[in-house]
């Protein structure tokens, strides 16, 4: 297998450019039903993951930021994805429902790049998904958002529209799903499917 | 001028090569939604970006010129050792990519970099996400087409006008400002015009070291980028087409005025 990862948006423009691809895999729903509308797919799109919100601040939380609140503080340097970003779309969510009104410094092009602005320092509290915290390990550190301000992330799998390989691409899909694929996930910090 | 007949040696090549950079550009114009133009273009964030765009390319190349050429005038004019050595280091963010650039900036004066943490515990000054920020990503990757350009001018110039005129008495300054100067214009003019161009189009170094948003860091490379990842490509297509149309037009015109046409 061959993977090519980009932000969602990108590989959309790919796969429409003609990118060869067999199996798209998308961080949001949005950019899954732009795909099928545009005629890209074959077949219906499943879950095969989710995802959830947390605070990502640098390591031991040398601002004391314990919710969504603290994001408003003075002297905090709150960045954020671009709200076309599906994170910084939910980031918006999440702090919606809290009734959180701040303004980023930034709006960066990707939860990687809120993450490296954090390791390096300069910022000092971004919103991301669990997962990205946990992969990037003992650089920074997680900050809970409670369920009821939380916004849970759903990834779409789905085979490509006139795949050579199309039954490959179901059986990598099947695999994705099936307990192995999803215990494997969960090592990673998703939640499961359903 | 006797038209010379033109090598077929040398018209194949060279018509593929103008194909080369014609083509790609003949598809942006073609692909590009011109009904909608006038919708892109006076978007306010188009206006602010198109804006901050022009006053950081600008500040970089006025940072550039007074930087840039006495550096360029050192490498010329005085031995030194490591001279070799520094102008590699100069001419580094030629070969670098932008991104790495814009990290090696932090490092440097980011809020924890080695010069950065100490510009914010003296004086309070943190330079990523601000405009200030962006105009020396800017400078950054820029400055070394202008060195590089100028200090060419300074060696191929006849050094001779400059020792006549100290003959004759002349200051060493009036002699830079009154000989040296108008000699290398056109090194001077070219190497400012790459550095501009190259400053008007980062953005890598950019959104790295200086972030994005609009109306202080968020330039036209960045507005074009930020649409073609939201699947509004049609309209970073107007916006790449008037960021070459503004380029064009002040490089053209700039050309005519200082050089003359030739």
């Amino acid at each position: 297998m061959n993977f090519n990862f980009a932000g969602t948006p990108t590989l959309v423009t790919q796969i429409e450019q003609g990118a060869p691809a067999d199996v798209f895999a998308s961080a949001d729903t949005t950019n899954m039903d732009k795909l099928t509308a545009d005629g890209y797919t074959s077949g219906t799109s499943k879950v095969f993951a989710r995802n959830q919100l947390e605070i990502v601040v640098a390591p031991g939380n040398p601002k004391g930021i314990a919710g969504l609140a603290d994001l408003a503080k003075p002297g905090v340097i709150y960045i954020s994805e671009g709200p076309t970003v599906p994170a910084g779309k939910y980031s918006l969510q999440a702090l919606a429902t809290a009734g959180v009104k701040v303004t980023p410094k930034s709006l960066e092009t990707s939860v990687t790049a809120v993450i490296s602005k954090i390791e390096l320092g300069e910022a000092d509290a971004g919103i991301v998904y669990t997962t990205d915290i946990q992969a990037a390990g003992s650089k920074v550190q997680g900050v809970q958002i409670p369920a009821a301000n939380n916004v849970i992330a759903t990834y779409p799998i789905v085979a490509v529209k006139g795949t050579k390989y199309s039954d490959v691409a179901n059986a990598f899909i099947d695999y994705v799903l099936s307990s192995t694929g999803q215990s494997t996930l969960a090592t990673f910090g998703f939640l499961s499917a359903s | 001028m006797r038209r010379e007949r033109v090598p077929i040696v040398v018209l194949v090549p060279a018509a593929i090569g103008a194909a080369f950079f014609i083509l790609p550009l003949l598809g942006l114009i073609v692909r590009s939604p011109w009904r909608d133009a006038v919708t892109a273009l006076t978007a306010p964030e188009t206006v602010e970006a198109l804006k901050l765009s022009l006053l950081a390319s600008l500040s970089a190349t006025a940072v550039g010129l007074v930087l840039g050429v006495p550096l360029a005038w050192m490498y010329a004019r005085v031995e030194f050792p490591g001279r070799d050595l520094l102008r590699a280091l100069t001419t580094l963010p030629m070969v670098l990519p932008p991104v790495v650039g814009g990290i090696a900036l932090l490092l440097a004066f980011g809020r924890r970099g080695l010069f950065g943490s100490w510009l914010d515990s003296t004086f309070g000054i943190t330079l990523p996400f601000t405009t200030a920020g962006v105009v020396m990503a800017e400078t950054f990757v820029a400055m070394p087409f202008l060195i590089l350009t100028v200090e060419a001018g300074l060696r191929s110039m006849d050094r001779r006008y400059e020792e006549a005129a100290r003959a004759l008495g002349a200051s060493r300054w009036r002699v830079f400002t009154r000989v040296t100067l108008p000699l290398i214009g056109p090194s001077l003019f070219a190497g400012a015009v790459l550095c501009w161009a190259r400053a008007l189009g980062e953005f890598g170094a950019t959104i790295t070291f200086a972030g994005n948003f609009p109306g202080v860091t968020q330039t036209m490379p960045l507005a074009v980028y930020l649409l073609l990842e939201t699947n509004h490509q049609e309209a970073s297509f107007i916006l790449s087409l008037v960021l070459l149309l503004i380029s064009l037009v002040v490089l053209v015109g700039l050309r005519d005025r200082w050089l003359g046409s030739a």
